[in-house]
């Protein structure tokens, strides 16, 4: 390794590790190790084409079909503009000669959930995506960042990227979780904290006894969620929960091999002086389960608070909190639990692992949902996963609809969408006006919380719902 | 793309937080190629109800010809969507004003020569109270990082190659070509110190 500057965090070393070289203003050039693409990369397709280039590393470039891929139904029956969406990265895949996890493919599912699975993504490595959940992949301790379709072209053309280094921020939670209480949980409290804009410029570390106790799923979900705080992206540094997640996975390294790369991702962690520009501490015991009442991630509350009074929040917040409201259709003062809900949506890339349908099933099993939802595998391996182990039919004898992989209600980009007026108990990660659809109203909570207000029919605390199940 | 330093026009206040790139363009549009412009999707459904018709008191209804936007803070958070900012630009906006924005969002406008104007949040309080909701005119210098707006004059900070990028249009790639050589040598030795991190070759995909 270059000369190592002490004391330096987890983000300066896998930095520096990249810069290929520094620009006068103080602009870095770094590698990129892992590019992927999907439907959405269209454009910067497009821009390549238009100046006769190729992609540079097409072995480190992989596509996939997630944003618009059916999950009801095959490709032919989709409309005219999906099927071209899709049709599109596979031909793209074709022409420059990348790999591409696409329908058809044992691998596909959503890129954030894909790739780790495959091993694709390692500790220490840069990886870039157009699609600002990236940041997911910095639970394996990677410098994981999306970027703009300006941005995707460039990497595909050159496979490097220009970047100002961003501050430090660390995260530190500590202390056991609560029952019913989970990453997403922990994310939420964050993001309602210190706002969506909290951790703008930043690349956050995410430290301390409670993440460490966290599987890789739990750190996915975290770390997925660091955009809605504003981050560049987040991180946690690797230890034995990654190496053993990662040991055997298709693409990591094999054998000998992969002895001596583990040694060296345990020395990717922040040195103990290292310093960071911000520091934020949160009691992990304090965390309730968390629902999002507003129409940005940062309007979020624990379970059992009442719906916020506009009048009695900040004045700066007053005009939003009120706009939210009337957006959501609620009314001030009434508790969160018991808000009724049309139905309900577990998938995404934030919330659609093996952990998190286990977790979501052990609520619903044995019980039925009273509104309508469906379930969407992060990806066709955890489907098969969950259908080996019953989960499906859990899902299925509650009353929900078990479908194909892929980013699905989140975005409804595929067709699967909210009706206006609507409201949706949703795993997903954003609650803004008009994501799953014009005039959908979300709420972002956990799984286990989600399968709750689907065997209510309205928002609930989860947690007496667990009493004497594991 | 043409670059710019200076531009007179139209300001108009969008006076919310947190605008996001879902709502600067809603997901059921983005399949359509650039080439069929992205402007009329601008805001879409804040600007129109839901049956499609135009909302008259919508500021940018009211003025069609803004070319400067004036917004709360967290613009532009959300999705890496670059269509967000391809849709203000064919829509004729070359500057939003705003006391923070969402990073990805700030680079991609700088990509495409909008300029996201970063300025102090009581003094873009102030000049949202003054152009209510009638507009006004703004006067945008990049070289000096000064805007005069509704009687008032602001100040934003760029770096220098993000003013470089807006004045002269630059496309990075071919700044990266010039380093060829550079990333060759980079890459041999980045190959040598970290040979773990190219992917294994593709084998059974069961995890």
């Amino acid at each position: 390794m270059s000369a190592a500057i002490r004391p330096a965090t987890l983000f300066d070393k896998v930095w520096d590790r990249h810069v290929i070289l520094t620009a006068a203003g103080g602009r870095a050039l770094l590698f990129v190790d892992r590019h992927f693409v999907h439907e959405g990369s269209h454009h910067a397709f497009a821009k390549i084409a238009g100046k006769g280039l190729k992609v540079a590393e097409p072995g480190l470039t992989f596509g996939v079909v997630d944003h618009y891929a059916p999950t009801r139904g095959p490709l032919s029956a989709a409309a005219a503009d999906i099927q071209r969406m899709v049709r599109t990265v596979e031909d793209n895949a074709r022409l420059h000669g990348f790999e591409c996890f696409g329908l058809e493919d044992p691998r596909q599912g959503i890129v954030h959930v894909a790739g780790p699975e495959q091993g694709l993504t390692l500790p220490g490595l840069v990886i870039n995506c157009g699609d600002s959940h990236t940041s997911t992949h910095g639970a394996f301790g990677a410098l994981a960042f999306g970027i703009g379709a300006t941005e995707v072209a460039h990497v595909l053309a050159t496979q490097t990227i220009w970047q100002n280094r961003p501050k430090r921020m660390r995260i530190s939670v500590e202390g056991e979780l609560g029952p019913g209480v989970s990453a997403k949980d922990v994310a939420l409290n964050w993001i309602a904290r210190l706002g969506a804009d909290g951790a703008q410029g930043h690349a956050v570390e995410y430290a301390g006894s409670t993440v460490r106790g966290l599987s890789m799923e739990g750190r996915m979900t975290l770390c997925n969620l660091s955009i809605e705080g504003g981050a560049r992206c987040g991180m946690v540094a690797p230890d034995a929960t990654t190496i053993a997640y990662l040991k055997g996975r298709p693409r990591a390294p094999q054998g000998a091999d992969f002895e001596r790369a583990a040694e060296d991702w345990m020395t990717l962690v922040s040195d103990e002086d290292a310093v960071f520009d911000r520091e934020v501490t949160l009691d992990g015991r304090d965390i309730a389960p968390i629902v999002t009442w507003g129409t940005s991630p940062e309007e979020a509350l624990p379970v059992t608070e009442t719906v916020p009074d506009p009048a009695r929040l900040p004045l700066e917040k007053q005009e939003a909190a009120r706009e939210a409201l009337d957006y959501m259709g609620l009314v001030p003062g009434r508790p969160l639990s018991g808000t009724p809900i049309d139905m309900v949506f577990i998938g995404s890339c934030t919330n659609a692992r093996i952990e998190d349908l286990r977790s979501a099933a052990s609520v619903l099993q044995g019980r039925e949902a009273r509104v309508k939802g469906i379930v969407s595998p992060g990806s066709h391996l955890v489907k098969q996963q969950a259908e080996q182990e019953g989960l499906d039919r859990i899902f299925v004898s509650a009353g929900l609809e078990w479908v194909s992989s892929g980013c699905s209600m989140c975005v409804g980009m595929n067709g699967d969408t909210v009706p206006a007026g609507q409201r949706c108990a949703s795993t997903t990660n954003r609650n803004f006006k008009g994501r799953q659809g014009r005039g959908a109203r979300t709420h972002l909570m956990s799984p286990a919380m989600v399968a709750a207000a689907a065997v209510a029919g309205e928002i609930t605390d989860v947690r007496p719902m667990l009493e004497g199940r594991s | 793309m043409t670059g710019w330093t200076r531009h007179k026009g139209t300001a108009v206040a969008l006076p919310l937080e947190n605008v996001d790139t879902d709502q600067l363009i809603p997901a059921r549009f983005m399949s359509a190629p650039r080439s069929e412009g992205y402007g009329s999707y601008l805001l879409h459904d804040l600007g129109h109800d839901e049956n499609g018709e135009v909302i008259a008191d919508f500021p940018l209804n009211r003025h069609p010809d803004a070319s400067v936007l004036v917004a709360r803070r967290n613009f532009g958070c959300g999705s890496s969507r670059e269509a967000a900012v391809y849709a203000l630009v064919d829509h004729g906006i070359c500057t939003v004003i705003a006391p923070s924005f969402g990073d990805i969002f700030a680079a991609n406008a700088i990509n495409n020569g909008l300029l996201p104007a970063r300025v102090d949040a009581d003094a873009l309080e102030a000049v949202i109270g003054a152009l209510g909701a009638s507009g006004g005119e703004a006067e945008i210098d990049v070289e000096s990082g000064t805007i005069r707006i509704a009687g008032h004059e602001l100040s934003f900070h760029l770096q220098e190659e993000q003013r470089n990028k807006l004045a002269n249009g630059w496309d990075d790639i071919d700044l990266t070509q010039s380093h060829e050589d550079v990333i060759g040598a980079f890459k041999h030795d980045y190959g040598e110190r970290v040979p773990w991190a190219r992917p294994s070759a593709a084998k059974n995909f069961a995890t």
